[in-house]
């Protein structure tokens, strides 16, 4: 059973990456929307571009994972698809991680991209490595977990796109990305406190340009916890699917 | 040996608040024999689709159970997806992907080792007649290539059982004939088959055994033969006559037997030559009229569906 498992996560990322991921549009996005976003708020606020590498990186992440993520299986129920999964022999979580991995991979692989960019440019120098590579890690986990809950949770395609842009946009502007958690209104870092996103973009600051690395490690049990959270729910709207 | 078992099966759906629940499936039971072609017949509606849904684990029973290959559906569902392959009634493979590589995917969530994949792949394009269209994306492929593909791919893992639900409608005469000449081969081979279609010339070339399931309730369930014969307790011949004029005129004569029939028939001649006498055999269709009360034809004008040739 944990054979099938492992081979059906694997195989499903696989057919996902090739059928879906990675296609040019889909490639290009994924790393333009980021630099474009950063670049826009930059011009408008020169200032210290250096200090926006961790929103850079964490809103790689989140549109790396889950832009994809969060259609792909309302996609294949509109089209009949996802029922060929249901059909072969791989339990509902392992189905899921399977969705979960292909996303991962391309956010990753972008993310990557990305991350060379940035550490050409601004040097590597205050770099925790491990704490990079959880914090990375953790949140690609979360987001792409995020992105598949709002493709389960919904039944059309549209609707997943709308619903996943009415949590993305919003998360941007709360989640520190642009202006620090510390600085806003106290409703509004009551709000952040809830926001995956700020805990990927502290984890991700505290990894590159140095913090207290205390308040890293809860950030990335944070990033952890909305990764199981949204992975939960995912699987039992996706069980609700087979009633 | 029965390779699947219902008993009581249930499916009962809650559609909408003020409106009674729909009894979908209605506590049936019936066995499928290792090795036969079993035909599940009814109109549009009866529960055919949701009876497959619920044996291969995409609904769950309301009440009742089943044990497909001696496994409890309950509590065995992922070892009997091993050895089942489905062909839904709309085809759905990958869009984004090649035809092969569809075939290849179909078999890499079973286990199937890579070699075996490949030769597996080109295996079943050949024998589907498809190989021409080995990289063609299947998003390209006509409505009947597609159908063939999906069967193919519910082939690949090599399944004991298959489930194939409509597998030649909106298919072409040559395509449709194809598929049953595959479904006549599958047989040969031993693999099970549970088929459902609308086309009783179908089911009665290719089909063991028949049920036919009217709204939830199976209502007959038996060999094509031992169908007709319950439904027409008297035989009945057609005689062909012809006058001086050669005016040809056909006459119905029913009788307890053959040799009754023939008799009466002779006897009503009137002077004239007989061309022919035969024995006029029910067709699956009269028992299909007689046991749902709908005819054919409304069935296949419902389904938009051809004609066989
Ligand atoms: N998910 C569902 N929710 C509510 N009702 C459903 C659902 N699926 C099927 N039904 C209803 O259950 C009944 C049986 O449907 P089913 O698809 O099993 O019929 P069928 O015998 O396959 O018909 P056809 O020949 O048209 O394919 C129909 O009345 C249908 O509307
Ligand atoms: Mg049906």
């Amino acid at each position: 059973m944990l054979a099938d498992d492992l081979r059906g996560i694997f195989y499903i990322g696989l057919k996902d990456l090739r059928a879906y991921y990675l296609k040019p549009p889909n490639i290009s996005w994924g790393i333009l929307f980021p630099f474009a976003f950063v670049l826009a708020f930059a011009i408008r606020n020169p200032g210290d571009l250096r200090a926006l590498v961790p929103g850079l990186i964490a809103l790689t992440l989140l549109f790396g994972t889950s832009s994809m993520e969060a259609i792909v299986i309302a996609f294949e129920r509109r089209i009949g698809s996802l029922e060929r999964l249901f059909l072969a022999p791989v339990s509902l979580p392992a189905l899921l991680a399977g969705k979960l991995l292909g996303g991962m991979v391309f956010g990753l692989t972008v993310t990557l991209v990305v991350l060379v960019i940035a550490l050409g440019v601004f040097g590597a120098a205050s770099v925790n490595w491990l704490l990079l590579a959880l914090a990375i890690l953790l949140s690609a986990a979360a987001f792409s977990a995020l992105g598949a809950f709002v493709s389960v949770a919904v039944k059309e395609v549209f609707e997943a796109q709308t619903l996943a842009n009415f949590i993305r946009f919003p998360m941007m502007f709360l989640g520190g990305v642009f202006v620090p958690v510390d600085s806003m209104p106290f409703a509004l870092q009551v709000i952040a406190r809830v926001l995956p996103l700020t805990y990927a973009v502290e984890a991700l600051r505290a990894a590159l340009v140095g913090g207290v690395q205390v308040d890293a490690v809860f950030d990335l049990l944070a990033l952890g916890l909305f990764a199981a959270v949204f992975f939960g729910l995912a699987v039992n709207r996706l069980a609700r699917l087979l009633d | 040996m029965n390779i699947v078992k219902v008993s009581q099966l249930t499916k009962v759906y809650q559609i909408g608040k003020d409106k009674p629940p729909l009894r979908a499936v209605d506590g049936i039971d019936f066995a499928v024999r290792e090795g036969e072609v079993f035909g599940f017949l009814g109109p549009n509606g009866a529960g055919k689709t949701t009876t497959i849904r619920m044996l291969t684990g995409l609904a769950r029973p309301t009440a009742g159970n089943a044990s497909v290959m001696g496994l409890d559906l309950a509590t065995d569902g992922t070892r009997i997806k091993k050895k089942i392959g489905v062909v839904p009634e709309a085809s759905n493979l990958y869009d984004e992907l090649s035809a092969f590589d569809n075939l290849v995917f179909a078999m890499q969530l079973y286990g199937v080792t890579r070699a075996e994949c490949q030769a597996h792949a080109e295996e079943l394009l050949a024998r589907f007649r498809l190989s021409e269209k080995r990289d063609a994306l299947f998003a390209k492929l006509s409505r009947g290539m597609k159908r063939a593909l999906t069967i193919a791919a519910a082939l690949a893992h090599r399944p004991p059982l298959i489930f194939l639900d409509e597998p030649t409608t909106g298919l072409d005469v040559m395509s449709a004939r194809n598929l049953r000449q595959m479904i006549a081969g599958l047989r040969k081979e031993g693999v099970t088959v549970f088929l459902t279609t609308h086309y009783l010339e179908e089911a009665e070339r290719l089909c063991d055994r028949i049920a036919i399931i009217v709204k939830g309730r199976l209502v007959a369930l038996d060999t094509v033969e031992n169908l007709k014969s319950a439904a027409q307790s008297k035989t009945v011949v057609e005689m062909t006559l012809a006058d001086a004029n050669n005016q040809v005129e056909t006459k119905r004569v029913e009788g307890e037997n053959v040799e009754a029939a023939a008799r009466a028939a002779l006897a009503q001649t009137d002077g004239r030559r007989v061309l022919a006498i035969n024995t006029l055999r029910p067709t699956l269709e009269d028992v299909f009229v007689k046991l749902t009360g709908l005819s054919a034809d409304v069935m296949l004008a419902e389904k938009g569906g051809k004609s066989l040739s």
